[in-house]
């Protein structure tokens, strides 16, 4: 009997280590498999020389990358900084203020948002977002815009990613004691100086790490992104002009374009890009979020 | 057991959690400046006794509360108070020690800057007095930058009982403040209690007799949500009236 639970406990402690490993190296392989189709093109012109070049001419084997790459980080950009404040004062309210019965309420609600597919979101944005810029904003601002925008895609993408937040931010602010607001209530705080002095403080790492795993989704985020963001590849001198970012650039042409010589390799190269992005920023956000939790008071 | 001019007195209270009547008909007078502990098997209800006291458990919309606890013969739950400023008359202890996610100074200075005190001096005054109050002063005035968590578990349960002092309460409530700590830690804990009550009401749940025994003017038993007997503590620990109380504490006695 023991020595069937010996090996029984044995087995299943490897299969787990396999599987671990299995999950991790997909990410390596996907990583090298990248690399390696993007080597032909990367042989041709020098890698930053794509990254800084913002010559896209596929026909003249022309293939620079940087108005994609602004592109991304301006819609990804505008997301956040439309999404994280608003989320932030909302799940505070949610967490902080509201009575638990209509919390549970609200929560469902808010766990649907996160479910709606992206191409509704970005139909939503067509119908609503795009002539709103064309027609009632952008006229104050340019001559011309089409309403397809930078300011579509990240108003699109804040609405998209606002649940995601929030339901990380309202995790994080659980985790919170409830004995620790008790304590600053108990010295004769008001609500909003516990929030502001004891809840946040203690959420920052927490909060961060929201950001991190929003920016990541709002970077790679496809389909409601290119259904509102112009397409075009010109280097953008407003928000509201159109922007083309990498992952529309992959989704529109992958297929398509590939009896162009080059061409295969170059999508494979903005790939890994975005790839190289999303993983060094999550690389950065670890490293600030070690030395906080190392030097904060939590 | 009524008092002339208790500090808290407790009438007909009534506590409701969702279903549960966790406090049934409670009347009760805390003497002025003296330790009264709250003793009772868990779950009895004197944490939530303890805690009706700050109006810290009526945030909760499930819970009810009825009947009146008068602050100096001021109801606590009229419609008239500002509970942040009554709040602030309590200190409170609770069973584990939360230092606010700050550095030891400012886990004291917190509560007098809530309150309007901004002069540097005048925080730094506040700040030794009462870590030295709480004997902590030796042992971190080279390191009042630190976070608060960097201390030990009693270092820290003294540092919240300094926080509480901070804002200059009238009360302090400890909710079976020595329950994490080692022995030695809670001899401090106990010590300081003692030294308070020149100053301060103090009222303590407590689920070890002993300690009762050791810090307390009178206990309270509760039991099933009810005081079953209130007395000076040698008397009811050694002379219990009630037959309940007698199997408490019989445990103890003999």
């Amino acid at each position: 009997m023991s020595r069937y639970r010996l090996i029984k406990d044995r087995i299943s402690g490897n299969l787990f280590l396999v599987f671990t490993h299995l999950s991790i190296l997909t990410v390596v392989l996907i990583g090298a498999g990248l690399y390696g189709k993007s080597v032909p093109i990367l042989k041709q012109s020098s890698f930053f020389h794509l990254l800084f070049s913002s010559e896209w001419k596929p026909f003249k084997n022309q293939f620079g990358f940087l108005t994609y790459i602004v592109g991304s980080l301006i819609v990804t950009g505008l997301a956040i900084v439309i999404a994280l404040p608003l989320s932030l004062l909302t799940a505070i309210f949610i967490s902080e203020y509201m009575p638990r019965n209509l919390k549970r309420l609200l929560i469902p609600f808010i766990d649907l948002l996160s479910g709606i597919p992206p191409v509704v979101y970005g139909v939503w944005g067509v119908l609503t977002i795009v002539p709103f810029i064309q027609d009632k904003l952008a006229p104050h601002f340019v001559e011309f815009s089409s309403g397809y925008s930078a300011l579509a895609g990240g108003v699109v993408l804040a609405v998209m990613i606002f649940p995601l937040i929030i339901s990380i931010l309202l995790e994080v602010f659980n985790t919170v004691p409830q004995e620790l607001r008790d304590a600053s209530f108990s010295l004769g705080a008001n609500q909003w100086e516990t929030v502001s002095h004891v809840v946040l403080k203690k959420s920052v790492p927490g909060i961060l790490a929201a950001t991190v795993l929003a920016v990541s989704r709002a970077l790679g985020e496809t389909i409601a992104v290119l259904m509102v963001c112009g397409n075009q590849a010109l280097m953008p001198h407003s928000i509201l002009d159109p922007v083309y970012p990498l992952p529309a650039l992959i989704a529109n042409n992958y297929g398509d374009m590939l009896s162009i010589p080059m061409y295969d390799s170059a999508l494979m190269l903005s790939a890994l890009i975005l790839f190289v992005i999303i993983f060094l920023f999550n690389g950065i956000s670890r490293i600030v979020l070690y030395r906080l939790e190392r030097r904060s008071y939590a | 057991m009524t008092f002339e001019s208790p500090h808290i007195r407790v009438k007909d209270l009534n506590v409701h959690i969702g279903d549960h009547h966790i406090l049934k008909n409670i009347c009760l007078d805390i003497p002025d400046k003296k330790i009264t502990s709250f003793i009772g098997p868990s779950g009895c209800g004197k944490t939530t006794l303890l805690k009706t006291f700050n109006r810290l458990l009526d945030r909760d919309k499930e819970v009810r509360v009825s009947g009146e606890v008068l602050l100096d013969g001021e109801d606590i739950y009229g419609r008239q108070v500002e509970v942040t400023s009554m709040r602030r008359k309590m200190g409170l202890l609770s069973q584990r020690p939360f230092p606010l996610p700050m550095s030891i100074y400012d886990n004291i200075a917190y509560g007098p800057r809530i309150h309007g005190t901004r002069k540097k001096k005048e925080l730094n005054q506040s700040v030794e007095y009462h870590l030295r109050a709480t004997g902590l002063w030796e042992e971190v005035k080279d390191r009042l930058n630190s976070p608060a968590t960097s201390l030990s578990i009693g270092q820290q349960q003294r540092l919240c009982l300094a926080r509480g002092l901070a804002v200059e309460p009238e009360i302090i409530l400890g909710d079976e403040p020595t329950s994490a700590l080692d022995p030695l830690s809670t001899q401090r804990i106990e010590e300081l209690f003692l030294q308070l009550k020149d100053k301060y009401t103090i009222v303590l749940v407590t689920h070890i007799l002993r300690q009762a025994r050791r810090v307390s003017d009178y206990i309270v038993f509760i039991y099933m949500g009810e005081i079953v007997e209130f007395g000076p503590t040698e008397e009811l620990l050694l002379n219990p009236k009630e037959k309940l109380t007698r199997e408490y504490v019989k445990g103890y006695i003999s």
